[in-house]
């Protein structure tokens, strides 16, 4: 571990918007496609049409 | 499939058998979770390493951590670009409804990727060149990307028929190949703020805990890809064909059990 603390660790000495800008939108993004996919295939089966 | 008949003496993997959308189905259906649990294991591992073990850079700071999501993403952005184009080739030669509807749901995950590509890329940039943007080679033609990807899903949604919208959006698929190469050597070619390749296939120039992190960062993408994509083809295939027996029957079990 390079940490000393977990605050020095979420500060990034000095870079933490970049840093966690960069891995959060990520992470949402997937969030968003994982999500919208459960949604269609939701609708798909409740639907009695097809 | 047309004119593609599995034939029962030949001793070899029949592939074309695959082609059938039930066996492709169920098969994906298996494989699904496997992607998923290596998509959840390596990123945790990845970012662990990456996030928490990896040496501060000497020159970047610890702003160079970008680099675990901006690498994987930007070569999952450029190898589906090849895939899609691969798989719409593949479904023009064989009038192949399954090769088109895998074209199809790779393209959201490759537009996905090229955005977090360029939006990391953005986010890297601002520290270490002091702006969010420049309009060189390399990131003119990774936009040039984006705009392909969404070419491509907005053309095929527009046009009702769905072979006239496949054979279309295919074409354009096809064509805008010719910027794959043009990313990826962009760097070579043209004077570029962007840094040349870190790792090729011969050399790196990165410390091991680096270059492993990144590595296993990006066999997580492509578990998440595999796990992503096959999902959206299993959901077009029940879509699609639900005329048939089998997807009415994989219908009513996935109703009664959910």
């Amino acid at each position: 571990m390079i940490w000393s603390s977990f605050s020095d660790f979420i500060n990034m000495h000095g870079y933490a918007e970049y840093v966690w800008g960069s891995f959060g939108v990520t992470f949402l993004i997937f969030l968003i496609e994982q999500r919208n996919l459960k949604t269609k295939y939701k609708k798909m089966i409740e639907s009695e049409e097809i | 499939m047309k004119n593609v008949m599995p034939t029962k003496s030949s001793r070899a993997i029949n592939w074309f058998a695959f082609a059938a959308p039930s066996r492709f189905y169920f098969l994906s259906k298996k494989c699904i979770p496997i992607f998923w649990f290596f998509a959840l294991s390596l990123s945790i591992a990845g970012l662990v390493l990456g996030l928490l073990f990896a040496p501060t850079d000497a020159t970047q700071g610890d702003s160079y951590r970008i680099i675990f999501i901006h690498v994987p993403a930007a070569w999952m952005s450029m190898v589906l670009y090849v895939a899609m184009a691969f798989w719409a080739i593949i479904g023009m030669i064989f009038n192949a409804k399954l090769a088109y509807r895998l074209s199809n749901s790779i393209a959201p995950t490759g537009a996905i990727m090229t955005f977090i590509a360029l939006w990391t890329g953005s986010l890297w940039g601002k520290p270490t060149w002091g702006t969010w943007w420049v309009w060189d080679a390399r990131l003119t033609s990774e936009l040039i990307l984006l705009f392909l990807y969404i070419g491509y899903l907005s053309l095929h949604s527009a046009i009702e028929d769905e072979r006239k919208a496949n054979r279309a959006s295919s074409l354009l698929a096809i064509i805008g190949i010719v910027n794959v190469p043009i990313i990826y050597f962009s760097v070579k070619w043209w004077n570029t703020l962007h840094q040349g390749a870190s790792v090729t296939l011969t050399k790196t120039s990165m410390d091991s805990s680096m270059l492993l992190a990144m590595l296993i960062m990006t066999f997580a993408f492509w578990s998440y890809t595999f796990a992503t994509v096959l999902t959206r083809v299993n959901n077009k295939t029940l879509n699609e064909e639900s005329h048939t027996d089998w997807v009415n029957q994989e219908l009513n079990k996935l109703r009664t059990g959910s």
